[in-house]
């Protein structure tokens, strides 16, 4: 039989634990089961395995994959090959952590309640904002949640959404507006952000909220200045998606006017995990702390007078209002939120600041190679972050075939989310590219066709 | 030795870093050529600055004041705290799996595709449902996928007028809060005597605006709902569907399956049944599955074999559309696919098995002592009832903080709401007889000194790092983020 390696009841102590309880068999504690649902058969399971068995086949799977280990990648999308140190993973590891469950008994939780406390304090330096909530599940529940979050303080039910939003967090959106019965409408594009004369003329007394992304889709730093205004003319709330690896370098959306910032936390020394567990980011301004959904962590005091942390504000949540709740978030990603805290604590502000300008500089460095290369050309021309779309001379999958034959992972094919745009690609560049291999990634590209 | 612990920002000292970073080799250009200035942040980022030892001795004395199940008997009723198996834990991080992109191209990425499909296999077995989706990244993010599913079947047939949910009295909290975030009102089905659902309750409660009758069996009593065909029948003769909320799937496996007792729609938290830890919060995972008439609603993409050769499927035209950004939480369901390949059919089938047994025995040692409401054998876990404790002073909270003092997590305390003073007990598979005993012997002595000293009980506990906090005053005058002086 498998797992009984961490199954410790010998057929002694079943014995002696029936005769205690007054059953004959264990089957006598199914009895409640109707006949007609029981199972008669065992289940069809592939057979157990030991641990070095076990290990053999999910490496064997694993061998398979290309990755950021055995190719260089220029993928981003929301998701990026930057730097993790090696401390996030020994922290994160310590079983005290990861093997507790959500924070219900502070006395015994202070570790992670502590944790949740600095992780929130250190997303408000970053966004600028108020307050932050210990997790949601990734970027694009928590686009769709800042949304929701705007109706319920608005009491309005239409939001404006720009298609320079990653059309991944759009389709959580949509998907989440659609059941609720809330309606969404998509702000048009010009070259490459949003089209601010389009969304002034979409803004009215019964728009809730306006969500943009900063940089967006493209990569681009939009230009956000009267956005949060015109916004606020019309008592609509301003929701910003924001990388928060951009936040050292640019403006923070406090300063530009935004109400609640969200965003995908994964550039926090989270590893991309072929997109999940990511880190969906949620911060707001005080005035919305009631509307705000999952866990929120606050310092208090104890019998003694001594300081600790605990859950609080939970009449937001479900377990206390049930179906009057903010939100239905119960388990969120708080392990994550630890290694993003980690990865806070030891890049600081300086190495922060140095992750951002040399994701700055390298991306402009290969945007410059790519779009001298002949019949590669960028796709919008401003000003970009760490990533930029490039129309490329043919099938980006074709490019990419021939990036992947010198380990390169190349650009993700955005083609299929903006049907106007042909054969265009996105490239990020993050800190960890070398000069060496961006020159490679130019000279592939510019062999090929 | 009580004191608080000193904050990352406390600890800082100007000058100090805690990373180390190599020289950026491209031809750098002036900043503001590239990103002008009024793009530019305008105060400099407020973070700590630590060196990396400070980094790790704070988390680390920060892990001495959390405990897990790795610390101690968790009883916790309704989240499944058993162990986790540490050979989940590495294949998790192998390279390649936790260092890929989601857009890679599927032929890069074929031994992750073909992980996502055998996971999909054996929970199909495992819930006898058709198809599954490993998208939904916790229990309660499921329970929405699901209820969206459900109304998207019954919007595509025409039939707009299902705006109601059903739900039993003893729910879980995100049920009712999933209900009204998918935009249906909520019905409440009460309990009978036994604890079960009222069966005529039900049968009067349904009709054409009934959608979905969602329930979640063991229910959290702890109970088998041994109606539920009449149950089952009763809602799809309205043409209603079934929702199985899998947080007590663990009672169960390898002696009964939703799919059998005709659910529609499952929702599985991997987090509990599967043996993958919890993190203090998260991440877990909720994968859904469902019959086969709900499988064009599914979110896409899915995972086809053809072959040797894995692919995803993102031909559904009636598909819900996405509920994550990419498939969901991958690193999580490589645990539980580890897990599952660990334990095969009889070894999934003795872990439940164990867990019954478990919280039988557990639930006949205690109920010697404490008073124990709808007295019938359990399934994994149970609900003792603390009123006679509170009248003399000491109630279901205290004594949680009793059992800090003495080494134990507590159970689930106040609730289900359907009974006082709740103590909800759940002791999983992975424990010892030893340890349910010391438990149980624990909780007398606590009773004791109930007897003896109520006052007392009520003010601890006395053991831990800190005393009792103060919720309230962290609810009224909310202090969420640290600030400089």
């Amino acid at each position: 039989m498998g797992g009984k390696h961490y199954l410790p009841l010998t057929d002694e102590d079943r014995r002696d634990m029936l005769t205690a309880i007054g059953a004959n068999s264990v089957e006598d504690l199914f009895n409640d089961i109707p006949t007609a649902v029981r199972l008669q058969n065992q289940l069809d399971l592939p057979p157990a395995l030991a641990e070095s068995e076990v290990l053999d086949h999910l490496n064997s799977l694993a061998s398979k994959n290309k990755h950021f280990h055995n190719c260089v990648s220029f993928m981003g999308a929301g998701v990026y090959d930057h730097f993790i140190p090696s401390v996030i993973r020994h922290i994160t590891g310590r079983s005290e952590f990861y093997t507790s469950y959500t924070p219900y008994q502070p006395e015994v939780s202070q570790g992670i309640l502590q944790a949740i406390f600095e992780y929130q304090t250190m997303i408000c330096q970053l966004t600028g904002m108020d307050v932050a909530n210990a997790s949601m599940y990734d970027g694009g529940t928590a686009v769709a949640e800042g949304a929701i979050m705007g109706c319920g303080a608005t009491r309005r039910s239409k939001v404006l959404v720009s298609r320079s939003v990653s059309p991944f967090y759009r389709g959580v959106l949509r998907n989440y507006f659609h059941s609720r019965g809330l309606i969404l409408e998509e702000i048009p594009l010009i070259d490459g952000c949003t089209n601010r004369e389009a969304l002034g003329k979409m803004l009215g007394e019964d728009v809730a909220a306006v969500v943009l992304q900063q940089p967006n889709f493209f990569g681009m730093v939009e230009n956000m200045s009267g956005i949060a205004e015109a916004v606020h003319n019309h008592k609509a709330v301003l929701v910003i998606s924001a990388d928060p690896l951009s936040l050292p370098l640019l403006q923070a959306p406090a300063e530009y006017g935004a109400d609640i910032v969200v965003g995908e936390g994964q550039g926090l020394g989270v590893p991309a995990s072929f997109g999940g567990p990511l880190l969906g980011i949620m911060a707001a301004r005080d005035k919305f702390v009631r509307q705000m959904p999952g866990r929120i962590a606050g310092e208090t005091v104890d019998s003694e007078g001594n300081r600790g942390f605990v859950l609080t504000l939970q009449t937001r949540e479900q377990h206390i209002r049930r179906e009057k709740a903010a939100s239905n978030i119960c388990s969120n990603e708080a392990l994550v939120a630890l290694g993003a805290s980690v990865y806070l604590a030891v890049m600081g502000p300086k190495g922060m600041y140095e992750v951002a300008e040399q994701c700055l500089q390298k991306a402009a460095y290969a945007r410059d190679k790519i779009t001298a290369l002949e019949g590669f050309f960028l796709t919008f021309p401003g000003i970009n972050f760490k990533e930029f779309a490039v129309t490329v001379p043919g099938d980006p999958a074709e490019l990419n075939k021939k990036l992947l034959e010198n380990n390169i992972l190349g650009g993700v094919d955005i083609t299929s989310f903006y049907p106007e745009l042909k054969n265009t690609m996105l490239f990020a560049v993050t800190e960890k590219r070398t000069r060496q291999e961006i020159d490679d990634l130019v000279r592939v590209m510019e062999g090929w066709k | 030795m009580r004191k608080s612990k000193a904050l990352l920002f406390e600890m800082s000292r100007s000058g100090r870093q805690g990373y180390s970073l190599p020289p950026c080799d491209v031809p750098g250009k002036p900043l503001e050529q590239i990103l002008p200035k009024v793009l530019q942040r305008s105060e400099p980022l407020d973070l700590p600055e630590l060196t990396e030892m400070e980094i790790i001795r704070h988390y680390t004395e920060l892990s001495t004041r959390n405990f897990g199940v790795d610390t101690g008997f968790y009883p916790l009723g309704s989240c499944t705290m058993k162990y986790n198996p540490k050979v989940n834990e590495e294949a998790a991080v192998l390279p390649g799996f936790a260092f890929m992109h989601p857009c890679q191209a599927e032929e890069t990425a074929q031994g992750a595709l073909e992980l996502l499909y055998n996971m999909e296999q054996c929970l199909k077995e495992l819930t006898a449902m058709d198809r599954f989706t490993l998208q939904p990244a916790a229990g309660a993010h499921g329970e929405l996928t699901g209820l969206m599913i459900i109304q998207a079947y019954h919007r595509h047939r025409g039939d707009h007028k299902r705006t109601k949910v059903l739900i039993p009295l003893s729910a879980h909290g995100t049920n009712p809060a999933t209900v009204s975030m998918a935009g249906y009102d909520v019905v409440q089905i009460p309990c009978d005597e036994r604890g079960l659902v009222d069966l005529e309750a039900l049968k009067a409660a349904v009709d054409d605006t009934t959608s979905a009758l969602m329930l979640t069996n063991p229910s959290t009593l702890g109970f088998f709902e041994e109606e539920i065909i009449a149950m089952a029948q009763a809602v799809h003769e309205a043409g209603g569907l079934l929702y199985y909320d899998g947080a007590n799937m663990n009672a169960i496996m390898g002696y009964t399956r939703p799919g059998d007792m005709g659910f529609d729609v499952v929702h599985l938290n991997i987090h509990k049944t599967l043996a993958t830890p919890h993190g203090g919060g998260g991440p877990g995972g909720g994968p859904v599955g469902v019959k086969e008439r709900l499988v064009p609603f599914l979110p896409v993409p899915l995972v086809d074999q053809k072959g040797d050769n894995y692919s995803f499927n993102y031909d559904l035209p009636h598909s819900i559309g996405k509920v994550h950004s990419f498939y969901g939480n991958f690193g999580v369901v490589i645990k539980a696919y580890t897990y599952m390949r660990m334990m095969g059919a009889e070894g999934l089938k003795q872990a439940s098995s164990d867990a019954v047994l478990n919280a039988n025995y557990l639930m006949n040692l205690l109920k010697k002592t404490f008073y124990l409401p709808y007295d019938r054998i359990c399934k994994h876990e149970f609900v003792l009832s603390a009123r006679p404790e509170k009248k003399k002073g000491a109630g279901a909270g205290d004594i949680a903080k009793a059992l800090l003092d003495r080494g134990f997590h507590p159970p689930t305390v106040y609730f289900p709401l359907i009974v006082e003073e709740a103590l909800m007990i759940e002791p999983t598979d992975t424990e010892a007889k030893e340890t349910l005993d010391a438990f149980a012997q624990t909780m007398e002595e606590i009773a004791r000194d109930i007897d003896e000293d109520a006052e007392k009980v009520a003010h601890g506990p006395y053991n831990t790092v800190v005393g009792r906090l103060d919720e309230v005053r962290a609810a009224r005058s909310p202090i969420l983020r640290w600030k400089k002086e």
